[in-house]
């Protein structure tokens, strides 16, 4: 299907979603997170496909040869490893609220009414 | 809001969105089909201009540079601030913290684990510096290369108990190789910029299509970059297991 | 001019990067001089360029990649004064707030002052860029070096929950823009901002162009702070450091704005122009109610940050119905609106740090009458109040002057109601406060159940000194008066009028951009006499509504007997990262919807 890709991407990310609203747990909420931040990276690889053309690396291949979408990749390269730090200053934190207030349970975080 | 109300009005915001995707996305051209002017340029000139192969690190380390400089920072930031949400505040007890659960009991390292992960070290920074090393020929460079290189002293925590790999992954000194791979991008802009040209243009001799020298700029780069992400996540990895960090007065 | 435009960004980039490496190495102090000199030098180069740019914009292309037959390859900086005086501004609040920090913690960590130095960079690179990419990726640095400053008192648990909220919807935020961009990219194959609108302009709409619309302009409104994404900031502000709030106030919030109105400019206006009446209503509407919300929580709050936090909120939302009118006179309003306030609510969140360093605490009932030793702290609080209402030398009375003015010739005469009542109601907040904590007017106790509950704040620093060091009211004193007295600035409408001129000028933006053509100097404005008497009347208003307030029981009961209704509001406001989110769905759903049915 032309379009299964595009619909992959939109159902992670109101997945994700669902899962950042409901969680019981900092952790899995992180990861849901995660999960929102992968679907913007498959979005973004598959607008960058070409039907029936080579890695854009030109070691074996002649210059001119048609070749997908560089600039997405290489869009997508470096924020993934850059999102995992961020992840993991949102782990950071997490355990440190599991250290002060005892418990990773969103519902029972109060500090903050009003 | 309780669970229940925050669910009902979440599903019905979320349906409402997904018909936004639905017809946002209804109207992209079919998977593959897709076009760009600019993707197309750059695949036709990364070579003859450049002569850097793998015309995804072109993209990341000259034509969109300053990009990777940005992020290079949101990394060498996170790492930072990681470190300065797990340092040990005044009211926190000091001392060495158990690697375990308390109350568990964890069985000794076996001796398979031991010799597997010792024979893999070695390997697994060799490849991790070729991946760096390469990026402007084949797929690679300092990100990816980077991450490869952070794994291989986690193996030596697998292996060994974790004073050996506080030991051996000193933080002071990953510290110094993070800063100075964050400091070195700036710093090669700028002497393009000393050299005469506009920040982070691309001036040294361009090399040899398929060799390490290719791409002028490009292996320094790569390398800067390499020792930053690689010593972000050491740090990183050693910040979670030490879980607090020792404020050295 | 080789290296002048890149110098915003790179010189705090790369100062932090040095105070990281030399971190054990520095003596006490020095990190902190260092940094203060690094923000110095940025704001001087930012001014530099907003001087260059008022001629023409300025357009450099990193690496030289110049555009290869109209299509642009390179990542280009387009900096006009609007973008160049935001970045400049940016600056000078991190120099006051980092004068002010220095003596504030006890043992500051280095790693403190590379994160600021990391934020400035990003917020300078952020005003600057004219690639939408770009403009992303210093927006997730801003986030990430926000997310860790906001939870650097780890001690606190409120401070780890409020970063953790605003770090979750920030960047549940930031994605949304990265599926738009992806979405542009996919239709324009371009992530250039001139070349996309080019791109956008030959095909027509549909609905893609709607939704990445929607999804771009909504992931920066998050940071912005307008209903209903507005929640996270209360949280963030009541439990980041001092300085830091300076900083997420004055200019970070501000930044959210100001990505929006690029991007709506730069990229869309050539296609959506027909639509401007239909946004306008669109925008007006989510200015009202972020203005009249945020006022109204702001009333009933104890915690002074807290307050601060939604007179933000509320203020930000007279920002957006200056930008929301989408003429030149409402952006050169919202222009000198922000720089105004942020000054103002720079130095009364300078002032409240003041208060919780020598008193341990910023709930206003318990500093009942406390704060009469601490008179420079009492005098910029008064005269923030003056800020906030408008009075006229101010600079959110200039910016008034000019949206009023601007709402008028577009036909929206009421929206000087709605600041009228914004700034009353922000301002006698902090009138009421001023006068419970300095003079020791008022109850001692909340004597109607009711309002916002009382908070723990932890204290920033160790010991509490017996006098306040003159380091840190000199900033608070200083960024207060520059407020009030922004308006004595010589042709401060006129340049903020051309400025906003040129930059709602896509034509002229994409061909200065893609093929060097300069721009024509936009003729100067006609000066209009604006009667003043509203920000007056206003301040009026707020300090017999604080006063009555303070002395007359029967008022309060009133007034929280017409709130009461209100009280659901205050449950909304719950803390949980979840509702927050699904607040943030809502609003994103509503208005993606609204630009598919409304902007055909």
């Amino acid at each position: 299907m032309s379009y299964l890709p595009y619909a992959v991407a939109a159902w992670l990310f109101l997945i994700g979603l669902y899962g950042v609203i409901s969680s019981r747990n900092l952790v899995h909420l992180i990861i849901c997170v995660g999960v929102i931040q992968s679907s913007s990276y498959v979005l973004l690889l598959a607008v960058g496909y070409r039907t029936g053309a080579a890695a854009p690396v030109f070691v074996d291949i002649p210059v001119g040869t048609r070749a997908v979408d560089p600039v997405v990749q290489a869009l997508m390269l470096t924020d993934v490893v850059v999102e995992v730090t961020v992840v993991a200053l949102l782990l950071a934190l997490a355990i440190q609220v599991h250290k002060r207030h005892g418990t990773l349970n969103p519902d029972e975080l109060r500090k903050l009414k009003g | 809001m309780t669970r229940r109300i925050r669910q009902r009005f979440f599903l019905i915001s979320a349906a409402a969105l997904a018909l936004c995707f639905v017809w946002g996305y209804a109207d992209l051209p079919p998977f593959g089909h897709v076009s760009s002017s600019y993707a197309n340029i750059v695949n036709a000139i990364s070579v003859p201009q450049r002569h850097i192969t793998d015309a995804v690190t072109a993209v990341n380390f000259d034509v969109r540079g300053f990009d990777t400089l940005g992020e290079e920072f949101i990394l060498f930031t996170s790492v930072l601030g990681v470190i300065l949400l797990m340092r040990r505040t005044k009211d926190e007890p000091a001392g060495d913290h158990e690697d375990k659960a308390p109350g568990r009991k964890v069985p000794p390292v076996s001796d398979a684990v031991r010799v597997t992960t010792l024979l893999l070290m070695a390997p697994t920074i060799l490849f991790g510096w070729y991946i760096v090393v390469h990026g402007q020929v084949t797929p690679g460079g300092g990100f990816q290369g980077g991450v490869i290189l952070s794994s291989a002293p986690l193996l030596l925590y697998l292996c060994g108990s974790y004073p050996k790999f506080r030991g051996a992954a000193a933080p002071r000194l990953i510290e110094i190789a993070e800063a100075l791979g964050a400091a070195g991008y700036i710093l090669i802009g700028g002497a393009c910029v000393a050299l005469g040209g506009l920040f982070l243009e691309n001036l040294l001799p361009l090399g040899t299509t398929g060799t390490l020298t290719s791409g002028g700029m490009v292996p320094f780069i790569n390398l800067g970059v390499g020792l930053e992400v690689s010593g972000g996540f050491t740090l990183i990895l050693l910040v979670y297991l030490e879980e607090l960090m020792e404020e050295k007065e | 001019m080789r290296l002048l435009p890149v110098l915003p960004v790179v010189t705090p980039l790369i100062t932090a990067a040095v105070l990281a490496l030399l971190t054990k190495l520095l003596p006490r102090g020095w990190s902190s001089l260092i940094a203060i000199a690094s923000a110095v030098a940025t704001a001087a180069a930012g001014a530099l360029l907003f001087e260059g740019s008022l001629q023409q914009p300025i357009i450099y292309w990193f690496g030289n990649w110049k555009p290869k037959g109209h299509i642009a390859l390179g990542i280009s900086f387009a900096i006009d004064p609007i973008g160049a005086g935001l970045a400049t501004f940016a600056a000078v609040l991190t120099a006051a707030a980092l004068i002010y920090a220095s003596k504030y913690f006890d043992s500051v960590e280095n790693h403190f002052h590379a994160l600021i130095l990391c934020f400035l960079g990003a917020m300078c690179g952020f005003s600057l860029t004219g690639d939408m990419f770009n403009l992303f990726v210093f927006f997730e640095l801003m986030s990430a070096a926000a997310f860790a400053l906001c939870a650097y008192k780890t001690e606190d648990p409120g401070a780890l929950q409020g970063a953790l909220n605003f770090a979750v919807t920030n960047t549940i935020g930031a994605y949304f823009v990265l599926t738009g961009l992806a979405l542009l990219y996919a239709r324009t194959g371009a992530l250039n901002m001139a070349q996309m609108s080019e791109a956008l302009a030959a095909h027509s709409g549909g609905k893609l162009v709607l939704v990445a619309f929607a999804f771009v302009s909504c992931g920066y409104l998050v940071k912005a702070a307008v209903v209903p994404f507005h929640f996270w900031l209360a949280d963030a502000h009541a439990v980041a450091p001092s300085p830091v709030c300076v900083l997420f106030s004055g200019v970070m919030v501000e930044m959210g704005l100001y990505a929006f109105t690029r991007i709506y400019w730069a990229i869309f206006d050539r296609t959506l122009h027909a639509h401007i009446p239909s946004l306008r209503v669109l925008f007006i509407s989510i200015g009202v109610a972020t203005a009249l919300l945020g006022a109204i929580m702001c009333f009933s709050q104890r915690n002074l940050k807290r307050l601060l936090a939604f007179s933000t909120i509320s203020h930000v939302g007279l920002m957006t119905l200056g930008i929301g009118l989408f003429t030149a006179g409402g952006l050169a309003g919202a222009a000198l609106y922000t720089v105004g306030h942020g000054l103002v609510k720079g130095g009364l969140f300078l002032a409240a740090g003041i208060l919780l360093h020598r008193f341990s605490t910023v709930d206003e009932l318990d500093l009942h009458g406390r704060g009469r030793t601490e008179k420079w702290a009492g005098f910029v609080f008064f005269a923030g109040a003056l800020g906030l209402a408008g009075l006229p030398p101010s600079g959110v009375s200039a910016g008034d002057d000019l949206i009023h003015e601007a709402a008028q010739a577009v036909g929206y005469h009421w929206i000087r109601w709605i600041s009228f009542f914004a700034g009353a109601v922000t301002s006698a907040a902090v009138l009421r406060a001023t006068c419970r904590i300095f003079f020791g007017w008022g109850p001692r106790r909340a004597d109607e159940p009711g309002g916002a509950p009382k908070t723990q704040e932890a204290r920033e620093t160790d010991r509490s000194r017996q006098a306040t060091p003159a380091i840190m009211t000199g900033p608070a004193v200083v960024l207060v008066m520059a407020g009030i007295l922004l308006s004595f600035t010589p042709h401060l409408k006129r340049v903020a009028t051309q400025s906003s001129i040129t930059f709602q000028n896509p034509e002229g933006y994409t061909a200065r951009v893609l093929r060097a053509n300069p721009e024509p100097t936009p003729p100067a404005p006609v000066p209009a006499d604006n009667s003043h008497l509203l920000g007056i009347v206003a301040l009026v208003c707020a300090a017999i509504g604080a006063v009555c307030y303070l002395f007359s029981k029967p008022f309060r009961s009133t007034s929280h007997w017409i709130l009461r209704p209100l009280g659901v509001l205050h449950t909304l406001h719950s803390g949980h990262v979840g509702d927050y989110v699904a607040f943030l769905t809502f609003g994103i759903a509503a208005f993606g919807l609204v630009c598919i049915f409304c902007l055909k």
